[in-house]
């Protein structure tokens, strides 16, 4: 049987949308365009869109395969293999953090959680009195939220949070702890709940549906299956962007090779890939910043039990957030952190859940009982906190070393007390923090408060995960801080732009996607201009 | 008992690891590109997905299981199914097995022993033990939980049947 819904991939590429499967490739080849976009996620759709329209050759770049509603079939088992990076199972160097990552035609913005937040205004008024950035106030960034706001049908969510939402609302409020309604980049949504597995209902306003179908309606083109390995430079330029075509698979080269030619070329390939890509090319970085301060937001994880059923598995997965500990102390005080929820499907979820044998199986029984509860703890702004360190292994791959400190973990420790206050207050017959000396569930906030406080914080003890990869090609005004310049050129090599999440000289302090929109919007449109529109 | 005089040395564990690994690359013939399960590792498993699910299924359940965790492993980066691979190796060679899990053969043991060890390796100082637990327990319950017919006895029902078929 298939979708009900209509897809407008499959339309467009009946329509004639010029889309290349390298993977089917049996020959090397070359290609030209005006621009080249490297990656097809937040920075790189975005992009795409504003060139093509500024009537510019493009041509986009992805490793990941070209999917679309047909293939969203909401089961774990052939979203995560088909659409994240290694399988969801991405994890640092020391394998003490899991990292959700997109690696499909639209990356990361096919499997978020649609949850969009302006750039908040510290971490701008940080960047500006810290970085150099002095034209990245709340003032002049705003009209570019706003175009992509308008762009992504980004608004208020109507329907009223699930329940795995409203509990966080309903304890936070017992206990005095402001929360707020995150908005949304959707449109029609089913508030079904299945956003982290590629939205079936093309509901989602994910780069997917929006910018990559406009960029190709100009006339854009779209390599997919094509990893970008190396630049060529020569006299403080590009000369051309050598790629690999990968099996249909993505697990291995195919032994075909392209090479891309353009007068310019924008790197949007994620905080892990972009800053590899040039260090494989051999990058000038002369401050030994290439690859540095990368930052995860690193997230621990409560679970409370209640009687009633939770069902975190339906409804629209992020609607209730609190920023009440991001203000409690200064931005570079004692770590803050986001409050959110996590939606639970039967892998994700069970696997999470630190236990194994009875006690996880017992667990198991409740699972529809179960809220998850996340903190995303803001890293960046303290010395202790300078964040991971992309590297590259001896194939070439990139793998990032995160190492976390004493300062993290006293944040983390306050933050599990946090939660599990707050699900206790709202109603939790059980809690559980993600840690696998938590044997069994605490039975009361009293239980709980003295447990947690006694619990050892160290990491593959303490559950670590992380969706929002940020940084490692820092923007700065100042040189020695910084490899991008504030109008998102790579420093020393003048074709070269940076567009994406690595940019930020700091983690974001909320989910990033719509601050990855509303920088490059404005990055894109500049160098638009800078190339010569012709529309 | 030796098995647990030994888990206190952590460092040691860690360079008999380190040493086992290098053994068992030597022995095998050649590096195979993608994770292949074999017999040993089948019979492993079979320990393995009741022990770490709390669960006990039929034969057929556990073939099941045992496939998409296969399956599951062939989806991560080959770097990754090496790593499995050569972890599968050192639990299903007799000394490394002995010293590393402190389990007799796995068709032998008790489910008690298979606790002892992965409650071991859960906690172990040795980090590299400690995230082998991890890999064998996010696999193993992720196999377990990714097949339709195991949510009813969680309260999940799948996903909207119209739009998933």
């Amino acid at each position: 049987m298939t979708s009900p819904i209509p897809d407008p991939i499959q339309a467009g590429i009946a329509a004639g949308w010029q889309v290349i499967d390298a993977s089917a490739l049996t020959q090397d080849r070359s290609f030209d365009a005006d621009v080249v976009v490297v990656g097809t996620g937040a920075g790189g759709g975005v992009t795409a869109e504003i060139l093509a329209r500024a009537g510019l050759k493009v041509l986009m770049v992805e490793e990941g395969a070209l999917k679309s509603s047909k293939d969203f079939k909401m089961r774990e088992a052939d979203a995560y293999p088909s659409l994240y990076q290694e399988s969801a199972a991405r994890k640092t160097v020391d394998k003490a953090i899991n990292i959700l990552q997109g690696r499909t035609v639209g990356g990361t913005t096919v499997v978020n959680w649609t949850s969009s937040f302006r750039t908040p205004a510290d971490t701008l008024g940080w960047w500006q009195a810290k970085y150099g950035l002095k034209d990245y106030s709340v003032e002049s960034m705003a009209p570019w939220f706003q175009k992509m706001e308008e762009r992504l049908n980004i608004s208020d969510w109507q329907a009223p949070p699930n329940p795995n939402n409203d509990l966080l609302r309903q304890g936070a409020d017992k206990l005095g702890i402001k929360t707020g309604l995150i908005r949304r980049n959707v449109n029609g949504c089913w508030n079904l709940g299945y956003c982290g597995m590629g939205c079936p209902t093309n509901a989602k306003q994910s780069m997917l549906v929006t910018t990559i179908p406009a960029a190709l309606e100009k006339g854009a083109v779209l390599l997919t299956r094509a990893r970008a390995e190396s630049f060529t430079l020569a006299g403080g330029k590009a000369a051309s962007l050598e790629c690999v075509a990968l099996t249909a698979d993505g697990m291995q080269p195919t032994g075909r090779r392209l090479t891309l030619k353009a007068r310019h070329f924008v790197v949007s390939g994620g905080a892990i890939n972009s800053p590899a890509l040039l260090m494989r090319s051999g990058a000038p970085d002369p401050h030994q910043l290439l690859g540095q301060r990368t930052f995860l937001h690193p997230v621990v994880i409560s679970m409370g039990t209640y009687q009633q059923p939770v069902e975190a598995f339906s409804g629209a997965p992020q609607t209730v957030y609190s920023d009440h500990f991001l203000h409690t102390q200064p931005v570079d005080g004692p770590m803050g952190y986001k409050l959110e929820v996590a939606p639970l499907h039967p892998v994700l979820g069970a696997s999470t859940l630190s236990a194994f044998g009875a006690s996880h199986a017992n667990l198991m029984k409740r699972f529809a009982h179960v809220q998850g509860m996340l903190a995303l703890l803001r890293d960046g702004f303290h010395p202790d906190a300078a964040g991971g360190r992309v590297t590259l292994r001896s194939d070439g791959s990139p793998q990032l070393d995160y190492p976390l400190t004493p300062y993290f973990w006293e944040g983390a420790r306050r933050a599990l007390l946090t939660m599990a206050e707050i699900q206790f207050a709202a109603g939790a017959d059980a809690v559980s923090p993600v840690h696998e000396l938590v044997t069994q569930p605490y039975k009361n906030w009293d239980e709980a408060r003295q447990a947690i406080a006694a619990l050892p914080m160290q990491k593959l003890l303490t559950r670590v995960v992380s969706a929002h990869v940020m940084g490692g090609c820092a923007m700065s005004g100042d040189a020695a801080s910084g490899v991008v310049a504030p109008d998102g050129v790579y420093r020393g090599i003048s074709n070269v732009s940076v567009h994406d999440g690595s940019l930020f000289p700091t983690s974001i302090g909320a989910n990033p996607q719509l601050s990855i929109y509303g920088v490059t919007a404005r990055l894109a449109s500049g160098l638009a201009e800078r190339l010569g529109a012709k529309a | 008992m030796q098995r647990r005089s030994f888990l206190k040395a952590g460092l040691l564990g860690g360079l008999a690891l380190v040493a086992g690994g290098a053994v068992y690359r030597q022995l095998r013939p050649s590096t195979p590109e993608r994770f292949a399960l074999d017999q040993q590792g089948r019979v492993m498993l079979a320990a393995l997905v009741p022990a770490i699910t709390g669960l006990s299924p039929s034969r057929p359940e556990m073939d099941a299981a045992i496939e998409r965790v296969a399956g599951a492993i062939n989806g991560l980066p080959l770097r990754t199914q090496k790593e499995i691979s050569d972890l599968f190796g050192l639990l299903n060679m007799a000394p490394t097995r002995r010293l590393l899990a402190g389990v007799p053969a796995w068709q032998e043991a008790t489910p008690q022993q298979i606790a002892e060890f992965l409650q071991s390796w859960r906690t172990h100082r040795t980090e590299m033990l400690q995230t082998a637990y991890h890999g064998l327990h996010d696999l193993v319950i992720g196999g377990w939980y990714a097949e339709p017919s195991t949510w009813a006895a969680i309260g999940y029902p799948g996903p909207m049947k119209e739009l998933s078929a």
